[in-house]
């Protein structure tokens, strides 16, 4: 496990199960770790539930779990990921997060200064995102019975009357478009994983992308598709959108963004970028006559710099994801089949 | 991404396929086999059959580690996890090939048994040293090119005295089955399957070196070209092959001079034979029964010898026989000739070997390939 920064190590010692019983020690806990650090207004109101604003529009409710192991990894740790998995679930319906809960189970014997660090930097993260936690829950598990720290996430957005977007409104004609580099997340995490350790400088691409989103549809309101490809990658995710809107897909693969340090680990893992998990990534679909402006409104913002079209949907009963490969061959883009290398977020 | 970008150009690709459609006679048809299914992979993934022209012909060999070994050796492995309480170490896709009865190593670790993929055989030996007071099992598979890691794992355990250490052993090897294949009546004898010649095998010829199949270009004149794995590699391959075809030529040539020398990697041709010796025969699914095609460990090596170690019972060991995994292993149907296919037997739900492994031949075209047999009602042109 990565070293604990030294300004943490005010807390000593491990979670034992008197943390979860309801007594003084778990009160400590959240004052000392929980309240500490994710400090707002809502947390402040020290009820059971948060109570939340009155909101103009319709609500999106998003939530996702996190039991990534390593806990930390390069370019973030599993408390960021839980904080910009659940906005990016959110915004990916092409809503404005609002809020987040939090819910914890920790494994006795997980160091104290660890968790600490942990919701030290989910702070961080829904600060930097605006996007508050305002509400949690702890229980801890005898030890055996966890690995660490498991991080469930729930987040409420509210959307614009104007927007329409599902994986079911892809039509023949409309282009795909992908943010940027595929893969990275992916490779970040396997280069930490005991057995496979190697030497890299790729970073997870961890990230929020719920202000990209919001300036995609300001520049393109007609958006028919927004998805995070996260497990499974570019391949899986096109794949579920496909067999959702009941068309087949034909990208380009040397149009698909992968950063070489990503194509050598694959190469040498014996692995498909396509394939990788990513954690701060977008697939947009629009149609055709939009493409262009929402490339260049995605190229704009500082998270769709390398962002790209890779294709088009195409008429196909039987919803496959084609690609033009770079030797000038065609073949299928399949789901993965079998093990996804376990636990990336 | 240097050196590996130019063994996909496009430019280059498109010239040796100009050539190839020059130089390759409208009046017949060539049937190349590729032996391995790293060759059969490549040419699904990157598309390569959609560059040459509509008379070259891939015959898809019987190469794959994982699709050869039969029923009988992985229900063994699953006996070694289950009854013998043993870690068993496996390769991460031999988890997924069912036995009998569709049990498969994945579903035995799905009930306890302790199953660990590896991968390599350096990791199955930390395994065993970070539980002396277990068995520790290597599930060894494969061809030559995997013949001496394990070798290593051997010698390094018995210089170790690492006594819960030990290895079942099951690598194959490839000369012996192509003879067998050039040999069967439905090449030899009744012409069922047409070969004309062969992509040879790439990194098994960096071990054993191109000598090795100077015997059957020569007695069953067939021309063979040691291919890479390259997508480039197998297009020139295949031009060096129709060269030999039309000049009525059948010499061992090789394309792969980058990496296989004539006479292979003599070190490990050394370890191998210091640590293995030949079996008088070895069961090979869909070849069946093929004489001296097999490794077993010497007896200087015997304790770490897990068939010796372990009491394996003897069992009758089903395959399911709508599956036609053994003749498209011989090259005489092709994967949608099997009524299984893409129906029953998927990547998800592999009923038989060849859909289990990315090297096997159903699963590469099922997962590259499958839009080929597509209905003209399903799809507008697009390409």
């Amino acid at each position: 496990m990565t070293a604990i920064d030294p300004k943490f190590t005010a807390l000593r010692g491990a979670v034992d199960m008197t943390h979860g019983a309801g007594g003084r020690a778990m009160a400590d806990l959240i004052r000392d770790v929980f309240f500490k650090h994710l400090a707002n207004d809502y947390l402040a109101q020290g009820n059971d539930g948060a109570l939340l604003g009155k909101v103009g529009g319709r609500l999106v409710m998003a939530t996702d779990a996190h039991v990534i192991s390593p806990l930390f990894f390069p370019g973030g740790d599993i408390g960021a990921l839980a904080v910009h998995g659940t906005i990016n679930d959110v915004a990916m319906m092409g809503a404005r997060p609002l809020w987040l809960s939090a819910s914890f189970v920790l494994e006795e014997g997980f160091s104290l200064a660890a968790l600490e660090k942990i919701v030290a930097s989910m702070a961080l993260a829904a600060r930097e995102a605006g996007v508050p936690v305002v509400t949690g829950d702890t229980k801890v598990v005898e030890k055996g019975k966890g690995d660490g720290v498991f991080i469930s996430t729930t987040g409420i957005g509210v959307l614009a009357d104007e927007t329409d977007v599902s994986g079911s409104n892809a039509r023949p004609g409309n282009a795909i478009l992908v943010s940027g580099t595929m893969g990275d997340h992916g490779v970040a995490i396997l280069s930490k994983r005991e057995n496979l350790e190697f030497e890299t400088e790729i970073v997870s691409d961890s990230q929020p992308l719920h202000d990209l989103v919001a300036a995609m549809l300001a520049c393109a309101p007609g958006v028919r598709v927004l998805r995070d490809p996260t497990r499974g990658g570019l391949s899986a995710t096109l794949n579920e959108i496909a067999h959702q809107s009941k068309a087949g897909m034909v990208i380009r693969e040397a149009a698909v963004p992968v950063k070489p340090e990503v194509s050598a680990a694959c190469e040498l893992l014996g692995l498909d970028p396509l394939n990788i998990a990513n954690e701060g990534k977008l697939i947009a679909i629009c149609d055709a006559a939009d493409a262009e402006a929402l490339l260049a409104a995605m190229q704009a913002h500082p998270k769709g710099r390398d962002a790209a079209i890779i294709g088009e949907v195409v008429v196909d009963a039987r919803a496959l994801v084609r690609m033009h490969t770079r030797l000038g061959g065609m073949r299928v883009v399949d789901w993965i089949a079998g093990e996804q290398l376990p636990r990336i977020c | 991404m240097k050196f590996v970008d130019e063994y996909r150009d496009q430019k280059l690709a498109r010239t040796i396929a100009a050539a190839i459609a020059a130089e390759a006679d409208p009046g017949r048809s060539y049937h190349f086999m590729e032996f391995c299914g790293g060759h059969t992979h490549a040419i699904f993934r990157y598309g390569v059959q959609d560059l040459m022209p509509e008379n070259v012909h891939f015959v898809h060999g019987p190469g794959c580690p994982v699709c050869v070994l039969p029923v009988g050796r992985l229900d063994d492995a699953v006996e070694l996890a289950e009854r013998h309480g043993v870690i068993l170490c496996t390769y991460g896709d031999m988890m997924r090939v069912p036995g009998t009865k569709q049990r498969s190593l994945i579903r035995a670790k799905a009930d306890g048994a302790d199953v660990r993929m590896v991968y390599s055989t350096l990791d199955a030996l930390k395994i065993a040293r970070e539980n002396p007071d277990r068995q520790v099992v290597f599930f060894a598979i494969g061809f030559e090119t995997t013949t001496p890691p394990t070798g290593v794992a051997i010698k390094v355990a018995a210089a170790e005295g690492l006594n819960n250490f030990s290895v079942f052993c099951n690598h194959v090897l490839t000369p012996a089955a192509i003879g067998h294949i050039l040999d069967s009546p439905e090449v030899r004898g009744f012409g069922i399957v047409k070969i004309d010649g062969f992509l040879g095998p790439s990194h098994v010829s960096s071990v054993i070196g191109s000598q090795p199949y100077e015997f059957f270009a020569e007695e069953f004149q067939k021309p063979v070209v040691i291919a890479g794995f390259e997508p480039l590699d197998v297009m020139q391959s295949v031009l060096m092959l129709i060269r030999q075809v039309n000049e009525g030529r059948h010499e061992v040539e090789n394309e792969y001079t980058r990496v296989v020398t004539q006479e292979g990697n003599l070190k490990a041709q050394a370890l191998v034979n210091e640590v293995f010796e030949l079996r008088k025969s070895f069961e090979w699914r869909g070849l069946g029964t093929v004489p001296y095609s097999a490794l077993r460990i010497r007896d200087a090596y015997a304790g770490l010898d897990a068939e010796k170690r372990f009491e394996l019972s003897v069992k009758v060991s089903k395959e399911v026989k709508s599956c036609e995994c053994p003749s498209i292993l011989r090259g005489v149907k092709k994967p949608t000739d099997c009524k299984l296919f893409g129906t029953v037997c998927t990547p998800q739900n592999p009923v038989g070997s060849c859909m289990v492994s990315s090297e096997g031949a159903c699963a590469a075209y099922y997962s590259y390939s499958r839009f080929r047999d597509r209905k003209p009602a399903d799809l507008e042109a697009v390409e």
